[in-house]
């Protein structure tokens, strides 16, 4: 066990460090960094001199070196092209938003596909689960921004029910702003989080149809139906645990993706989280916030892949003993 | 008083092209204690049988006429909840294939402990103790630690014996076994049919045992009905049907199974269905150029050694080998059949594949006609080997028409102007009793032995003079393996073909070569001429495997004669 | 000749025949890709040409008459006197052009590293995988984001609009290759150990021609299915980026970017500038998806 957590940490931090790689090299060969500090005016001696304190006349890896150095020690992202501010701060500042969209939008997905995605497999035949499965496609037809323009339109526009942006008011605590303590708060993130977790839940609902369908045809629910098993049994107890397996891996990388779409939502119902700071990056090419923001994904999918391997191995009986099975 | 019977039970499927009927009018009872065998080809509907009796047929099947009655109650027809409180509580079943058979997130206690709690109103704890006894009882050593395993942790035979175990859990009247054998090796094989015996006799267990294996009707039954096409043929005293048949179909089909104990010239062809075709070997023969005869051997291999690297580490240091084939060396004389037989990993594909320049050898040399595979020419040896594969339903491409797959290996090779390819792909389809027309279809609209048969035809449309046959038959069903077997044998004599032939089946490989090699973990354990072999084993590995081959006495040898 | 009374007979058609809802997805597709394709000669106005344009039409309403000029729209018009019904024709060019492009970028990238890394297998099997998995992390639209914006760091201004379409081509399709990859690269394992192709290693056939001639054709049927689902994909994600602002400019807007500009109107009551270019866009997405969707249960042999 402790061995096979420390091979997945030393994998996860390889594939760190090359996407540290990657975002170094935008931040280095994309644009130029001195043109961007220094403006119109503006001298070879000056180029030279911010060149120098930049430390762009290092050899590569020492730069890559020195880069990585500054980010774990100091946690020293850089700082903004457009707003001047160190990274590290916006993000911050940011982060609340999108981790409480991405949290409940997430549960949304998870409750609600799992459920969904288990009746649908067990009553394959009924005109409910063919009702679902036509909705799921349209759900995974509708691009997030028009569930989400959809949304507004309806239940802001015209019956006026919910508001159409932002977080209502929030409640500081530390350097954590929430919207999950005031009435004005919650609402505030009901169409967003429904905007957001839709496509989640269509996706995880038809995974769990599908490999749940896989399972029934198995020999061995075949050999438990042959015992005369119940069907509650059958469906509940062999069925759902065969299924979770290879629905774990792919809900885990869902729910990592949940805070990449969070930009969409995030546009559409202005909602003032990283996302929305992500993409005006990419309108003004501010190299420093798009790079933090794809080393920052990178952590949190990799400590999600990490999670659902351990949990893999949790489940899966198999995995762990190699060791005891020399007992034929 | 009858256990089970059932009566004119007939099975539909409907299909695209209208209802498929898979069983017809069926008739079987089944006494207490007694084995009956269900026994046919592919395709004969004796499964079907067992999944109507259960209630457990595919998808839309459904029973369309007749009855299968449990003791005086009728249970066909019964709904879902009638059914389930008889299907696993007084009919329990067997499934082929024991590694997945099994849940394999939950202990075999689990397992266990659910389905007799779901059966018999037992405690927890009861349930437990009686899953050890059952366990004890097929043959599971230590049961107490065992039972709180998963089922990876068991090998395949002892996974079968917890299949058992479980079906036995509700102590049940009826056993349905669906070929509980063919998945497993031949010494465990015989272990396994050993345990069902001692079920019928000491327990007063009715059982089915379907299977295709007519050697394990012969040692295993009491009563045998015989099935074809859907319909029964013939039922009675195992003896009686197997020493003196009286349906046509069970005399080709007792004729068609190869003897441990005696070589015939040819298998008898009695036709049965319109199935069997035509060969024709002589006009092929007239065309076919004259092979120098000569009396060094074609083919010699020396010390050839093989090993395969058992994980794909990054790190060279990290790779572990193992050696498929150790030094080992035979040869093969000019318009001989030389037999390679051996269990699963003996190493005999390897050192096919390696004759074949489909391995590298990494040790020892291979001469063909005197001269080192690796230094001739590749075409002009290629063309002169070619190869029969085991699984006529992958050794074609599904997505070729048959002309292209006939003429690839003779136009590749440039064994023929691209002008003659045509006139000779139709006479070879014409010959081995496929028909010219065939050329224009795809591999799906043959069966298995047409198949063959067109891959009989491309092995030979470069005209080589040696044949690799890698278990030819052992994906077909018993005759249909009888005629391909005919057709090589015509091939060698009249053709003076030299062949590897490679078996697991020690009948069929008596029946083929002439001289033979045993193979165990990638050594020879033992080289000699087939009779010599069958009469005077000398290593202990040949006769134990001797000892293994299934007993056909009972079966009628009127036909061979 | 033969080869579409092979098809007609064949199972896959059978399937067809017997599913409404298949042929309604079909003829819906084929009816927006037809008019897409020959949108100059189903309209009367090339909608981005500013000389058909008349600012005196914005605005119009949907089948009512305007109250300057007295033209009638279908589908009404924008702000700038466009009609609505042309702006969306146009529109699907740009989108499917896109799609089309984008899945047969991902196609041949994903079909050539599947066959060898399946084929080939050992280190350049690990290593192709290894990346591909790296990859699946991230989801295709942040990959995309970001290869926009790296395009975006390294062209001059003057030529983003221009190559804007084929950036946003590269960025989709670079984004969806590995689906491709692992599907080709599973059937290949699967095929390789047939004995066909070991026939075909026999006659000394070389490695590239079992992958072309004999693998690759038995791959194409999961191929098939994905590249539909991928095409309903590429399309959405078009007009998602589009829509985010980093898509096709708006001298060649697709539907995304119609959409876009529709949002604006929303709220003060010109629901028509958004809502016809939204129902092509959802009925085009959810045409292909339901083919796709029907292909894989068709294609599929376990279920029959």
């Amino acid at each position: 066990m402790i061995s096979f957590v420390l091979r997945r940490i030393l994998q996860s931090v390889i594939v760190l460090l090359t996407v540290g790689l990657v975002a170094f090299s935008l931040f280095r060969f994309v644009g130029d960094p001195v043109e961007n500090l220094l403006g119109q005016e503006r001298t070879v001696a000056d180029i030279e001199r911010v060149r120098d304190q930049l430390g762009l006349n290092d050899a590569f890896p020492v730069q890559y070196f020195n880069f990585i150095k500054g980010i774990v020690v100091d946690g020293n992202f850089g700082v903004s092209f457009r707003q001047g501010r160190p990274v590290a701060d916006i993000i911050i500042e940011r982060a609340p938003a999108t981790l409480e969209l991405a949290f409940v939008s997430g549960l949304f997905a998870i409750i609600l596909g799992i459920s969904l995605g288990v009746y649908t497999a067990i009553n394959r035949e009924g005109w409910i689960s063919s009702a679902i499965m036509t909705l799921s496609l349209v759900g995974v037809s509708l691009p997030t921004f028009l569930i989400g323009i959809l949304l507004i339109y309806v239940f802001a526009v015209e019956l006026g029910w919910l508001p159409s942006f932002g977080r209502g008011e929030t409640v500081q605590i530390g350097w954590w702003s929430t919207g999950f303590l005031t009435a004005s708060g919650l609402k505030a993130l009901i169409l967003p989080s429904i905007t957001l977790g839709l496509y989640q839940m269509t996706l995880i609902m038809r995974l769990v149809r599908s490999e749940m369908l896989e399972v029934l045809r198995s020999d061995y629910v075949k050999f438990a139906r042959a015992r005369g098993l119940s069907q509650r049994a059958i469906h509940f107890r062999h069925a759902l645990k065969n299924t979770l397996v290879p629905v774990i891996t792919i809900t885990g990388l869902q729910l990592g993706s949940i805070i990449a779409f969070a930009i969409i939502t995030e546009t559409v119902f202005q909602w003032p989280g990283v996302g929305l700071t992500f993409i005006n990056a990419i309108q003004f090419v501010d190299i420093p916030v798009m790079a933090t923001y794809l080393m920052l994904i990178s952590v949190l999918f990799v400590a999600i892949n990490l999670i659902v391997d351990v949990l893999y191995y949790i489940v899966d009986p198999r995995l762990k003993s190699d060791a005891s099975s020399g007992a034929n | 008083m009858t256990l089970l019977a059932i009566e004119n039970l007939t099975v539909q499927f409907p299909t695209r092209h209208g209802p498929f009927t898979a069983v017809k009018d069926a008739v079987l009872t089944v006494e207490p204690g007694q084995i009956h065998g269900l026994v046919g080809e592919s395709g004969a509907g004796k499964s079907t049988i067992g999944a109507a009796i259960m209630g457990l047929l595919q998808g839309a099947g459904h029973i369309t006429d007749g009855t299968v009655a449990l003791k005086d109650t009728t249970i066909s027809g019964s709904d879902e909840a009638a059914m389930r409180a008889i299907r696993g509580k007084r009919i329990s079943m067997i499934f082929q294939d024991p590694l997945t058979s099994l849940n394999p997130l939950f202990t075999i206690g689990d397992q266990l402990v659910e389905t007799i709690t779901a059966h018999l109103r037992l405690s927890p704890s009861e349930a437990r103790d009686k899953a050890i006894a059952l366990l004890d009882r097929v043959g599971i050593q230590d049961p107490r630690t065992r039972i709180d395993q998963y089922p990876h942790q068991f090998s395949g035979g002892m996974r079968q014996r917890v299949v058992i175990a479980l079906a036995l859990s509700s102590e049940p009247e009826v056993i349905i076994a669906d070929e509980p054998t063919t998945a497993l090796d031949v010494s465990i094989q015989a272990q396994i049919l050993d345990l069902i015996k001692a079920l019928a006799e000491e327990g007063g267990v009715g059982i089915i045992l379907i299977t295709h294996d007519m050697g394990v009707i012969a040692e295993t039954t009491d009563v045998v009905t015989v099935m074809y096409a859907g319909e029964v043929v013939e039922t009675g005293p195992t003896a009686q049907v197997l020493g003196s048949p009286r349906h046509e179909y069970t005399k080709s089909l007792i004729a068609a199974v190869p003897r441990p104990n005696r070589k015939v010239h040819r298998f008898p062809q009695i036709s049965y269905g319109g199935r069997a075709t035509r060969f024709d070997i002589d006009d092929l023969a007239s065309n076919w150029p004259k092979s120098e005869t000569s009396e060094a051997p074609l083919l010699e291999v020396r010390g050839i050694t093989k090993h395969f690297s058992s994980n794909a580490a990054i790190l060279p240091w990290n790779r572990r080998y193992f050696t498929a084939v150790d030094d080992v060396s035979f040869e093969i004389r000019q318009g001989e059949v030389f037999g390679l037989v051996g269990e699963s990993g003996s190493g005999k594909s390897t050192i096919a594949r390696m004759i074949a320049k489909l391995y590298q050898t990494d040790g020892g040399e291979i001469l063909f006609n005197g001269k080192s595979i690796s230094e001739s020419a590749d075409s002009t040896y290629r063309r002169q080997i070619q190869m029969i594969f085991q699984d006529p339903f992958s050794s074609l491409n599904p997505r070729h028409r048959v002309a292209d797959i006939v003429a690839e290996p003779a136009l590749h090779l440039g064994a023929i102007p691209k002008s003659e390819i045509k006139g000779r792909v139709e006479d070879l389809l014409e010959k081995v009793g496929i028909g010219a027309d065939a050329g224009s279809k795809f591999p799906h609209q043959f069966s298995g032995g047409q198949r063959q048969r067109i891959a009989i035809a491309r092995a030979l449309a470069t005209q080589p003079r040696f044949l690799i046959c890698d278990e030819p038959t052992s994906a077909l069903d018993v005759s249909i393996q009888a005629q391909i077997l005919n057709i090589l044998k015509d091939l060698q004599d009249h053709l003076g073909l030299t062949m590897l032939f490679i078996s697991h089946d020690l009948p069929v490989v008596r029946q083929m070569c002439d001289r033979i090699g045993v193979l165990r973990n990638g050594k020879l354990v033992e080289v000699a001429d087939t009779e010599a072999l069958f009469s005077k084993p000398q290593h202990a590995y040949t006769q134990e495997l001797l000892s293994l081959m299934p007993k056909t006495d009972l079966l009628s040898d009127a036909a061979l004669d | 000749m033969s080869a579409v009374s092979a098809f007609l007979s064949s199972d896959l058609f059978y399937s067809f025949k017997r599913s409404p809802v298949a042929i309604i997805a079909f003829l819906v597709t084929a009816l927006l890709v037809g008019g897409a394709v020959f949108a100059p000669l189903v309209t009367s106005q090339n909608p981005f040409d500013p000389a058909t344009l008349n600012l005196m039409n914005g605005f119009s309403a949907p089948m009512q008459p305007n109250q300057f000029t007295g033209d009638t729209f279908m589908f009404g018009a924008d702000d700038q006197g466009r009609d609505v019904y042309a702006t969306i024709l146009y529109g699907m060019r740009i989108s499917l052009f896109v799609g089309f492009a984008a899945v047969l970028l991902a196609m041949t990238i994903g079909i050539t590293l599947g066959l060898i890394s399946g084929y080939v297998g050992g280190r350049t099997d690990t290593i192709i995988m290894r990346i591909a998995d790296i990859q699946l992390t991230f989801p295709a639209i942040l990959v995309a984001l970001l290869i926009f914006g790296i395009a975006k760091g390294i062209t001059p201004p003057s030529m983003r609009d221009e190559i804007a379409i084929w950036v946003l081509i590269i960025a989709i399709g670079l984004s969806d290759w590995v689906q491709f990859a692992r599907v080709v690269r599973g059937a290949t394992l699967v095929e390789k150990s047939k004995e066909y192709v070991q026939a075909a290693r026999l006659i000394g056939r070389s490695p590239f021609s079992i992958m072309a001639r004999h693998i690759l054709p038995n791959t194409l049927s999961p191929v098939l299915v994905i590249a539909t689902i991928s095409l309903a994909l590429a399309i959405i994600t078009e007009a998602t980026l589009s829509f985010l602002g980093v898509g096709a400019p708006p001298t060649q807007p697709s539907l995304g970017t119609l959409i876009r500009i529709g949002q604006g109107f929303l709220f003060s009551g010109e629901w028509w500038i958004l809502f016809f270019p939204a129902a092509t866009l959802l009925a085009l997405a959810l045409s292909v998806n339901l083919l796709g969707d029907w292909l894989r249960d068709a294609l599929n042999p376990r279920l029959q």
